[in-house]
């Protein structure tokens, strides 16, 4: 495919949301872009990363990750400390997190893509993730509907370690943790392995880069399931299929506020946009390729999507709203979320594998 | 092949037409509203939506 059109088509959406919406949702779009093309580009896929390293004792997947982790606390936490006006992705330690985090860990080896990861691969043109982000965004909607039920099950405030210890601190318990986790993945994997990818390596700095861009210019971090929630929520109140006002969750004033704007005004909505444009243009120079599926393996596919964004909801964010705007901007649910999901993808990888997918 | 390009076709569709429709359908955009271009010094309470928020 020519790259050309594409690229004349992107420019004329930056220019129309520069025009009718805002300069800052254009040049978010444009950080949504590099952030589709990065992880397109370099194939950084939380979800192989995470299979890699258990099926194969290869940590390169792994390690990109957690360079990128180190990256986006690096340049994240000296901003939020020195901007009071930013926030941090804070969740509360719960109940709810604890279970959201393993089911999303497990269904997102059976979909083979995290939050990222779907819509990356969507805008690729990977049949099954085309066909699982809009049940992502009805899972993602009816998480946060049941969202108040699941807390009531037990939930502490939220700790953000930049607020409670100031910007030093954190990044430094941030760098040994990283560290730790390292270390149990040299133990894991064993000597003589090939820790460092180019691919995993430029991703990670391209991606970290971008996470704290977003940070800087949105004044929170990057998030990829509440754009999700709240298109699928925007449908439903349409239809008369959902009373926002009777809600908890979408009844609170920003989210209403949200409800009845543009989607082109919500942060992670364009963001998410840039990032499948990002994706389409790096399929046209390297299209993705898929096997076919059966109907067994599209039906449980599908069913895993619409779990990954019922279970995200649950667990405060995926990869990306929970791990790495968690850890990076230093909330203490960010670490209960990636032990939660591993422990989930440990599980996982055995049902995708009696699926063969 | 074919039926993996007309799924492409079919998703890209939909999503032009999702957004179209919410164009429509969405409160219109008050310009003079609209957010700084930075938020990192503008002194302004960001006030978006983002999946670590419990409300």
């Amino acid at each position: 495919m020519n790259r050309l059109p594409l690229a004349a088509v992107l420019a004329a959406f930056f220019m129309l949301l520069l025009w009718n919406v805002s300069v800052r949702q254009a040049v978010l779009f444009l950080v949504g872009i590099g952030m589709g093309a990065a992880l397109a580009g370099a194939r950084f896929g939380f979800t192989t990363g995470w299979r890699h390293l258990v099926e194969r004792r290869d940590p390169s997947g792994v390690a990109g990750q957690l360079l990128l982790l180190g990256l986006a606390a690096s340049l994240s936490m000296p901003l939020l400390g020195a901007f009071p006006e930013l926030h941090a992705a804070l969740g509360p330690p719960s109940i709810s997190l604890l279970v959201g985090a393993f089911v999303f860990g497990l269904a997102m080896q059976i979909a083979d893509g995290c939050g990222s990861g779907t819509l990356y691969k969507a805008g690729l043109g990977v049949p099954l993730n085309m066909g699982i982000l809009p049940l992502f965004a009805l899972g993602s909607f009816l998480g946060s509907a049941h969202l108040d039920a699941w807390l009531s099950f037990g939930q502490w405030a939220p700790v953000g370690l930049v607020q409670q210890w100031g910007v030093g601190p954190a990044l430094g318990v941030t760098w040994l943790l990283l560290g730790a986790v390292a270390l149990a993945v040299r133990g894991w994997v064993g000597k003589g392995k090939s820790w460092l990818e180019s691919r995993w390596l430029w991703g990670a700095l391209a991606l970290g880069v971008l996470a704290a861009l977003n940070l800087f210019i949105a004044g929170q971090p990057w998030g990829v399931v509440y754009g999700f929630g709240l298109a699928a929520a925007k449908v439903a109140h349409a239809v008369g299929a959902f009373d926002p006002a009777a809600n908890v969750f979408w009844s609170q004033p920003g989210n209403l506020q949200r409800l009845s704007q543009s989607l082109l005004l919500d942060v992670t909505s364009i963001t998410n946009i840039g990032i499948l444009g990002g994706a389409l243009w790096i399929s046209a120079r390297t299209p993705a390729s898929a096997k076919p599926l059966t109907a067994q393996q599209w039906l449980v596919g599908l069913v895993a999507g619409f779990v990954l964004g019922y279970s995200s909801r649950l667990a405060f964010g995926c990869n990306i709203g929970a791990m790495l705007s968690g850890i990076g901007t230093g909330s203490l649910h960010g670490w209960i979320w990636v032990p939660m999901a591993f422990a989930g993808t440990l599980i996982g990888i055995r049902v995708r594998r009696y699926y063969q997918f | 092949m074919h039926r993996t390009l007309l799924l492409r076709i079919l998703f890209w569709v939909g999503l032009l037409a999702f957004l179209a429709w919410d164009w429509r359908y969405a409160a219109p955009i008050d310009r003079r509203q609209e957010p700084p271009l930075i938020a990192a010094g503008s002194g302004q309470e960001v006030s978006g939506g983002h999946c670590s928020m419990a409300k």
